[in-house]
């Protein structure tokens, strides 16, 4: 009788596909990454690196609020050296962080963007971030960071302001609990 | 591999008795005996969660804080929620199934019996460890049963890691319960018996059981992701090293949403057995109902963010999982009105079953119209994380799949035991559940509405009356649960013997065995025609 074969067979299929979603929960974790990419959810900014220079829109301009935000046990002084901008799409804007380590030691830190609304993260070029390494400061140092920046000329008609917000993280060597991965590649696990 | 042996209706079992003593309960292989292991285990658990949840009200009767400490206060809401979900609901399901699948299909028993009593006998260790955590140092997990992160990798108890060992074990345990489910339906039914004469409660089962393959193993990996963030350094969910706390809702939401069904979907197979009987008809709209189920299973694959509707999706996400949501209201619509419809102008009889079969009809559909509001994105940003919420998902899971277990075990019990039921008390426990329910959960829509928000041990004045309210009808839910206790006891122990098909307008393969159902049943398989 091959009832117990046919019965083998479908176990070992339905346990593989408990095994498949297994897996499936770890694929959500890129999923989700390419998903924000595509869609520019979640305020991610993906437009990075140079553009080519557009013709100015002067005919509309969109104000640009710059935010800091200090992760909890974070030391630093950090902060934008201009919290509000007016930029024409098609502007390329030159701007700066500063940063100052109070503290007795070295530091290193990381900078993570979020652009809101969300839907305004794919219209952002970033041609020049200090998120797009990790800062390291002696104690009692202090460094101004650059970051320069372009507004889609296509940004929709419905947006007037942009925020875009910057929480530093502690990420020093010899402190343990957080990652120490030191680029902003979304998601990924060390 | 012995886990995969079928169950052989070997000759020389046929006439074997139970086993004696604590053996018989540990080494069983038995359908019928796992199936009362689940039975009892849940309700135990039932009872547990129950005292939680009374402790809970205690503290709310009044505004300030009496009894418990809010941390304590915060452990008690996430054991209480994971204890009834994975303790209480799931198991009193799979033991339904254990029961009742091999009755209803002619099967002389589950198709992997060895793998059955290995799936109960891991839960009651995933359980003790869970409950354990209570007296840990650092206390229970606090984080709420979503156990969202950071609050439960970053800012979480120590007792987080057993939380996550247990929350594989029952993982496993259901994806074992789940594979030797749908090995019983699709190879173990006997001749003549098609997809399309399956009783419902097997068909929801069936689709239940591959939700439950599909989500149980996302839940171990998303537990699994928060203990390599805790112990390995990873940051799956840490913002600090690329991470996204966001993440996490997602993938517990694609559990969440199908789990909710691996709630209910049972729940509408046993109330789909219970009308008809007492009605003394023909189930309406028997395709239908088996539509309806697969698509309410497979939409619920596409609307997990309507949990999370206020982290900040862009408006075309809020537009689409609104609607998709929305769109579940069709099938559960069918079903509500086959249940409806087979009522009409059939000769109705209310029995004890039957009240609770009933209840549920009425009570669930609160509950969806609840959810219905809930769907609603902009207006869920006033109800999110409000009272709203929990009145919703109260209805749906208490007089829904509670009531529904409850139903299916008054209705199976006298086959079950032999033994015929004590009428007057099962009406006594229905109207005094029926009362106490609605009195608990009625008032905590209006406490939403005006904006209490849940999880919380002490609330501002304006609600006192409401919470008090929902207090006393915690206590009259609470106890009359005991009834059921004494109820099912004392079947257990009653001499009134029951015929076969112990209800007149019963119909299909399990009242056809003899009650009280022999060890061993349907050893040769039973012709359907
Ligand atoms: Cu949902």
């Amino acid at each position: 009788m091959d009832a117990a074969q046919a019965n083998r067979r479908l176990i070992l299929r339905l346990l593989m596909a408990s095994v498949l979603m297994f897996g499936f929960g770890f694929a959500l974790v890129p999923l989700y990454d390419v998903f924000c990419k595509v869609t520019g959810l979640n305020g991610r900014i993906t437009a990075t690196g140079p553009v080519d220079a557009v013709a100015v829109d002067t005919a509309r301009s969109v104000k640009v609020r710059l935010i800091a935000i200090n992760n909890e046990g974070m030391p630093w002084a950090f902060g934008p050296t201009e919290s509000l901008l007016r930029v024409n799409p098609g502007e390329m804007k030159q701007t700066a962080y500063r940063a100052s380590n109070p503290t007795t030691r070295r530091m290193v830190a990381q900078a993570i963007p979020s652009v809101s609304p969300g839907e305004a993260a794919q219209y952002l070029h970033k041609i020049n971030c200090f998120c797009f390494d990790s800062q390291a400061l002696e104690g009692g140092g202090a460094i101004d960071m650059p970051l320069m920046f372009m507004i889609d000329t296509d940004l929709p008609e419905s947006i007037h302001t942009i925020t875009l917000s910057y929480t530093l993280f502690d990420i020093s060597p010899d402190k343990t609990g957080t990652a120490e991965n030191d680029t902003q590649e979304g998601g990924s696990p060390i | 591999m012995s886990t995969l042996d079928t169950a052989a209706p070997g000759a020389h079992e046929e006439h074997h008795g139970p086993a004696t003593g604590i053996g018989r309960w540990l080494f069983t292989t038995n359908h019928k005996d796992i199936g009362t292991l689940y039975l009892w285990f849940s309700l135990l658990m039932f009872l547990i969660g129950g005292v939680m949840a009374l402790l809970i009200r205690s503290e709310l009767f009044q505004p300030g804080l009496q009894l418990v400490e809010p941390g304590f206060f915060n452990q008690l809401t996430t054991m209480h929620g994971l204890i009834m979900v994975f303790g209480a609901v799931m198991p009193a399901f799979v033991g339904l199934a254990n029961w009742m699948v091999p009755l209803m299909i002619g099967a002389p028993d589950m198709a992997l019996p060895r793998m059955n009593n290995w799936s109960f006998w891991i839960l009651p260790f995933a359980f003790a460890i869970l409950v354990s955590t209570l007296f840990m140092d650092g206390g229970a997990p606090n984080f709420g049963w979503t156990f969202y992160a950071p609050l439960s990798t970053t800012y979480a108890p120590p007792s987080v890691t057993y939380f996550i060992f247990a929350i594989h074990i029952m993982g496993a345990s259901s994806i074992m319960g789940a594979i030797n489910i749908i090995a019983t339906i699709l190879n173990l039914r006997a001749p003549g018996m098609t997809m399309m004469k399956l009783p419902l409660f097997v068909w929801t089962w069936l689709i239940t059981a591959f939700l439950l393959i599909a989500v149980m193993p996302v839940l171990a990996g998303v537990v699994t992701m928060m203990l390599m963030d805790i112990h390995f350094g990873t940051s799956f969910f840490n913002a600090a090293g690329g991470g996204d706390p966001v993440l996490f809702q997602h993938v517990f939401w694609f559990f969440g949403h199908p789990e909710v069904y691996i709630m209910i979907l049972p729940a509408f197979g046993i109330v789909s057995q219970i009308i008809p009987t007492f009605s003394r008809k023909k189930l309406f709209g028997y395709a239908s109902m088996v539509y309806a189920t697969a698509s309410i299973a497979i939409l619920s694959f596409l609307v997990w963010a309507h949990h999370m509707f206020t982290v900040g999706l862009p408006l075309v996400g809020e537009l689409f999982f609104m609607f998709a949501t929305m769109l579940i209201a069709v099938p559960t619509g069918v079903k509500v009105f086959n249940w409806v419809a087979t009522m009409y102008r059939g000769s109705l009889t209310f029995e004890t079953p039957m009240l609770f079969a009933i209840a549920f009809v009425v009570l669930f559909t609160i509950g969806g119209f609840s959810g219905l509001m809930l769907a609603i994105a902009p207006v869920d940003f006033q109800y999110h994380d409000t009272y709203f919420v929990v009145a919703h998902f109260h209805y749906v899971l208490v007089p829904g799949a509670i009531f529904s277990i409850m139903a299916g075990v008054y209705y199976w019990l006298p086959k079950w035991t032999g033994h015929a039921l004590n009428e007057s008390m099962g009406k006594f426990h229905f109207w005094c559940s029926f009362i106490g329910v609605n009195i608990t959960f009625f008032p905590m829509h209006f406490l939403g509405l005006a904006g209490m928000p849940r999880r919380i041990p002490d609330y501002a004045l304006q609600f006192a009356d409401f919470n008090m309210v929902a207090t006393v009808g915690a206590f009259i839910f609470g106890f009359s649960q005991l009834l059921f206790v004494w109820n099912v006891i004392h079947c257990i122990r009653s001499r009134e013997t029951v015929s076969a098909q112990v209800w007149e307008g019963a119909h299909g393969l399990e009242w056809e065995v003899p009650s009280p159902a022999p060890y061993h049943t349907h050893t040769t398989p039973p012709r359907v025609e």
